[in-house]
């Protein structure tokens, strides 16, 4: 099982902060089925990090790792 | 240097480990430049001035409105239609005389960038939009200057130090590293659409003045390649490490002459091409006919039921977060999109412009917003 976790906005369209997801393998598939499930993620931004460090290439995934979708925020 | 320090105003820092009559020197020759003076920048401008940094510029075009105070506690209600750094100058004065403030009431642009971070250590990111963001960190990137990022949004907030000077002579990751290109405007949503929670932007902008007095006195661990960032609902805390991402470079522009021209307001999309907004004025005289689409999430109040069924308005509720999948149903058709303030309602515009280009299409200036303050709701 893999943790997702989501902030800010992103909830809006998830509707939950986390899930556990089964049988993603890396990061490229996982960031597919979440916008598959939630189709108005397609045009949102975000980066994202596994277990706690930023990845910015496809990243292999093992079971218990936590994935974190996090978009930026402009408020001041 | 002109005067000595006040032991007895600092005396509870002065006894820190670590801290003592050096770390109050360092702060007192130090000089920070804060931009924005809103929610986060309140806050800041009090503790760093109560911490006695020797030389503060606070730059905003704002002036205080009623809609501020709930967050910006500095402010009071005397002081609305006021320039925000007016005020500020003056209560800063009265907390502590030592600090030299300079001010800015004009908006900050990559000229005053050239000009003026030259004079300052530190740049401190109290903005609410994008468009200042970007040119900031970008600036900051071009001008070798660390910057104390934060943000909030709703019930969360983020704070990171970019581009400190690392031990090995690199510099540690900027914002351009997170999210190399900018958001457009819409598509995250700012405090006057999406709302936030009075306390936090206080709670990220003291988090922002510690890690100011941090990088000065070489106290601790700043959040260096680092991004912080709190859940006030959960009081959960994420910390998550930053790596420099190659993407990053190729949007930096590489010298001041590209940086000047690059026009960071059309980059965020606040100056969206093609898209026709239209004021309260304009739409009642001549657009009733269109199909009114309230593109708000169900949550945002007011809603517009009673308003649009006394002006026999045809309309409907379409979340944004739905619309593009629903877009077929208004292919073909005539519509004004409204949102909470007149943002939202741009990108959806522009989502229908591009699938349905006969469509006569506008987006209501000001949004739900505007209906509120002319008390038509």
């Amino acid at each position: 099982m893999i943790e997702v976790i989501f902030f800010g906005q992103l909830t809006d369209a998830t509707g939950v902060s986390s899930m556990m997801v089964e049988e993603v393998s890396n990061t490229d598939m996982l960031i597919n089925l979440i916008k598959m499930r939630y189709p108005s993620l397609e045009s949102s931004k975000y980066m994202v990090a596994v277990n706690n460090t930023m990845v910015t290439e496809n990243t292999i995934l093992t079971p218990g790792s936590k994935v974190a979708f996090m978009p930026p925020f402009s408020g001041g | 240097m002109s005067q000595p320090i006040q032991y007895e105003r600092y005396q509870r820092q002065l006894i820190l480990k670590g801290f003592g009559i050096e770390g109050q020197q360092k702060l007192k020759q130090a000089r920070v430049l804060v931009i924005g003076a809103g929610g986060l920048g309140c806050p800041i401008m009090q503790y760093l001035v109560a911490a006695g940094i020797g030389h503060i510029g606070i730059a905003d075009h704002d002036k205080v409105s009623l809609s501020n105070l709930h967050r910006q506690i500095l402010f009071g209600t005397e002081d609305i239609h006021a320039y925000k750094v007016d005020v500020v100058k003056r209560k800063m004065f009265s907390l502590n005389s030592d600090v030299n403030i300079r001010t800015w009431n004009e908006r900050w642009t990559q000229q005053h960038c050239i000009q003026h971070f030259p004079d300052y250590d530190l740049i401190v990111d109290a903005t609410d939009n994008f468009a200042s963001r970007y040119l900031i960190n970008d600036a900051c990137v071009l001008m070798g200057k660390p910057l104390v990022f934060g943000a909030v949004s709703q019930f969360e907030g983020q704070v990171a130090v970019f581009n400190q000077l690392q031990a090995d002579g690199s510099r540690s990751v900027n914002y351009r590293d997170l999210f190399p290109i900018p958001p457009t405007d819409g598509e995250v949503l700012n405090c006057a659409e999406g709302g936030v929670l009075g306390v936090l932007p206080g709670t990220i902008g003291a988090m922002q003045a510690t890690e100011v007095i941090k990088l000065i006195t070489g106290l601790g661990k700043t959040l260096s390649n680092r991004l912080w960032n709190y859940n006030a609902l959960s009081q959960e805390v994420f910390i998550m490490q930053l790596v420099s991402n190659p993407a990053s470079l190729q949007h930096i522009p590489k010298s001041q002459e590209q940086f000047i021209s690059t026009d960071y307001e059309w980059l965020c999309g606040i100056t969206q091409k093609g898209i026709n907004e239209i004021d309260m004025l304009q739409w009642k005289e001549n657009f009733l006919n269109h199909l009114f689409v309230d593109i708000r999430e169900p949550h945002e109040l007011p809603r517009l039921n009673s308003f649009c069924s006394s002006l026999g308005l045809e309309w409907m509720e379409l979340p944004l977060s739905s619309l593009e999948s629903k877009l077929n149903n208004l292919l073909g058709r005539n519509v004004v999109f409204v949102c909470q303030a007149g943002r939202r309602s741009m990108m959806a515009a522009d989502m229908l412009v591009k699938a349905s280009p006969e469509s006569s299409v506008f987006s209501l200036k000001g949004g739900v917003d505007i209906l509120v303050e002319k008390n038509l709701i």
